[in-house]
């Protein structure tokens, strides 16, 4: 067998949660919130996830289950920064430190207990091609969800006057209050789609990656998502682009070991970050690209004075 | 549904944070006391639960000649320095700290309370009141290569490193030579994920090796990612730590476990006839018990287990040494001369693959 296609397959699975994650933070920021509690969304999803899927045996009870717990922590956070205006930030790192406990908390009696994995679907006469067929269609029902997610995405924030709203709200909140809309509204919904999208990528790590609930098992996918956001510049292509990648680069580092190149894991294992960094570097070295697509109000609290 | 796990679990929470702060009763024959530190929860399936297994055997065992306690995700910084402290304030003469990086905060809290006996897993250092201790994790894998030698069909087995330090090089090197004593063509890739613990990552290490070629996959890592693993590729793996069967019934072949159960009533017997002295550092394998074998699958033919059963006694009685010469590494220095056995020093600073094992250890 080419060693491509199972290097490429895993790249794909280590990638989709990333994609939901940071697509959903993607439209959070745009609206103008920063919402740094993915780590712990993802980790209460994952834990939600995997409960409803082992009572139910239903994979799609248990995404559901996750989105859910995912929009009901994030709209914690959006009461607090939203409501009550708190600082974005530390609410933010609230909401990750309370999400790691209270999963590790309610997950106890989960540890340790087999489900079975989301199975890969199979099209009849697309799956049989060899390579391709591998390669593109033998995925899970969620790897084609997130490619439906971020067209959804994208067309939403460039298309539809509601993503044109969400923008403005972002760029300028006080503006788009003055000329009548809804602020607040807008940005609540914005934080539960974060919160559900959050959710589901933890379950897609419980239930599909490594099917089984433990203790701290996004082991730091969250703040990945988050970095992918800049990274991606605030545009879901890129955002997705960079999934991808750092994915990829993952995912090589553990073939080229495997193959026994003589390169020093711990480099290897660096590439991912240093990758982010040299790109990050790249983009902020011109002020355009970076400040033209940085919502203007990102992390800044409305109060509707008027 | 939460609310049950909820109530289920404050008491249990209450119990553990009273059990620690319970002051030291003042009576003459008062139980001795011994608690018991872990690095992750008692249900993480693998490293932790074992030990605190071996606590529950003692507590049954000694009945109420003893009392235990127990503090669970204690990491491995300045956090654990505290929970030492407290415990030994809180009279507790016997401290069980079951991980490698509690090392330096014992040494600090155990000259601050001579007369508390602090025993410590996987270390190096020892002093009066500090004891070392460690299972022969080799055997264990050494027993490994034996089933994956004879298992593997593409002569390709598959090791998940955590991190490429002494004690678990030798694991690698020796699963390789226990396998290559009954299948002379085998060759293993290791990969090195850094870090104990991310399924994620060690799910990814174990799809790559069995993209690779590799049908035998064993792990120093501890989560059962790899197991489930192969459990889908229709290829084998082998526990550490724990049972992990239920992961993959088909896949695990059978896996190398700890019981601590032994020395834990060895040491508190020790301490109640006032004959613990420190400065010890003691291994056990699996003659003592500490390694014990999980439990073999029907996969494996009848010929293979009467092999595998043939090489566990040899260790046992002392008469096979998995680091027996003649040993190469895999540049083909002689590392070990014929009729001879591996030093004490070597073998607790090898860094080195044996033969058969592709690439080289990250410096």
């Amino acid at each position: 067998m080419n060693p491509l296609v199972p290097m490429i397959a895993s790249t794909v699975v280590a990638a989709t949660p990333l994609i939901y994650a940071a697509l959903g933070e993607t439209v959070v920021e745009r609206s103008g919130v920063l919402n740094l509690g993915i780590e712990g969304m993802m980790l209460i999803g994952a834990v939600s996830g995997f409960a409803a899927t082992y009572a139910t045996g239903s994979d799609a009870v248990g995404f559901l289950a996750a989105a859910a717990a995912g929009v009901a922590l994030s709209l914690v956070f959006g009461f607090l920064t939203l409501n009550l205006q708190t600082n974005q930030v530390a609410t933010g790192l609230a909401l990750t430190l309370f999400g790691i406990g209270l999963s590790a908390f309610v997950g106890y009696n989960y540890a340790g207990l087999p489900v079975n994995r989301l199975p890969a679907i199979t099209i009849p006469g697309l799956t049989a091609i060899p390579v391709i067929g591998d390669l593109l269609f033998h995925y899970d029902i969620m790897v084609y969800l997130s490619i439906a997610l971020y067209l959804g995405v994208l067309w939403f924030l460039t298309k539809s006057r509601m993503g044109l709203t969400l923008r403005a709200i972002g760029e300028s909140p006080g503006v788009a209050h003055a000329i009548g809309k809804p602020v607040l509204t807008t940005r609540y919904l914005a934080v539960m789609f974060g919160g559900a999208t959050a959710g589901i990528a933890g379950a897609y790590l419980s239930l599909v990656q490594t099917p089984m609930w433990v203790e701290g098992m996004s082991a730091g996918k969250g703040w990945i998502a988050l970095a992918l956001v800049v990274f991606g510049t605030w545009k879901p292509t890129r955002v997705v682009i960079g999934a991808y990648l750092f994915g990829g680069v993952t995912q090589f580092q553990l073939f080229a070991q495997g193959f026994g190149l003589p390169i020093p894991t711990e480099f290897l294992s660096m590439l991912p970050y240093a990758a982010t960094v040299v790109v990050l570097v790249i983009i902020c070295r011109d002020p355009k690209t970076i400040l033209l697509n940085q919502p203007a109000s990102l992390g800044h609290s409305f109060h509707s004075a008027a | 549904m939460q609310r049950t796990k909820i109530s289920k679990l404050v008491p249990m929470c209450l119990a553990t944070a009273m059990a620690v702060s319970v002051p030291a009763a003042a009576f003459a024959a008062e139980p001795l006391k011994v608690a018991f530190v872990y690095l992750g929860p008692r249900g993480d399936g693998g490293w932790t639960q074992q030990h605190d297994m071996g606590r529950l055997g003692l507590e049954k065992a000694m009945g109420d000649k003893i009392k235990t306690t127990f503090v669970e995700n204690v990491p491995e910084t300045a956090d654990s320095e505290r929970v030492f402290r407290q415990l030994a304030s809180d009279g507790y003469k016997l401290i069980f700290a079951t991980s490698f990086g509690y090392m330096e905060p014992l040494q600090k809290v155990a000259k601050l309370f001579p007369d508390v006996k602090f025993e410590h897993v996987n270390g190096f250092k020892t002093a009066k009141n500090i004891v070392v201790y460690e299972p022969r994790f080799e055997e264990g894998f050494y027993l490994i290569g034996t089933l994956a030698g004879q298992m593997t069909k593409s002569n390709t087995l598959g090791f998940i490193g955590s991190f490429p330090i002494p004690s678990v090089v030798r694991n690698v090197d020796s699963m390789t030579l226990g396998a290559q004593a009954v299948n002379p063509k085998v060759k293993t890739k290791a990969i090195w994920v850094n870090t104990w613990y991310d399924p994620g990552k060690e799910r990814q290490a174990a799809d790559t090796l069995i993209a690779e070629g590799a049908d035998n996959v064993a792990q120093n890592t501890d989560s059962p990612a790899s197991i489930q693993a192969a459990q889908e590729k229709g290829t084998y793996a082998f526990s550490i730590d724990a049972d992990m069967s239920k992961f993959g019934t088909k896949a695990q072949l059978s896996g190398t476990t700890e019981d601590w159960t032994g020395y834990y009533i060895a040491e508190t017997q020790k301490v109640l006839d006032g004959t613990w002295t420190g400065e010890r550092h003691t291994r056990w394998g699996l003659k003592e018990g500490m390694v014990v074998m999980a439990p073999l699958n029907s996969a494996i033919p009848p010929a293979a287990v009467k092999v595998f059963e043939e090489k566990k006694a040899a260790l046992i009685a002392g008469t096979l040494n998995p680091f027996g010469g003649p040993i190469k590494d895999n540049t083909g220095k002689e590392m070990v001369a014929a009729n001879a056995t591996i030093s004490e020093a070597a073998f607790n600073s090898m860094n080195w693959y044996v033969e058969g094992i592709d690439g080289s250890i990250p410096k």
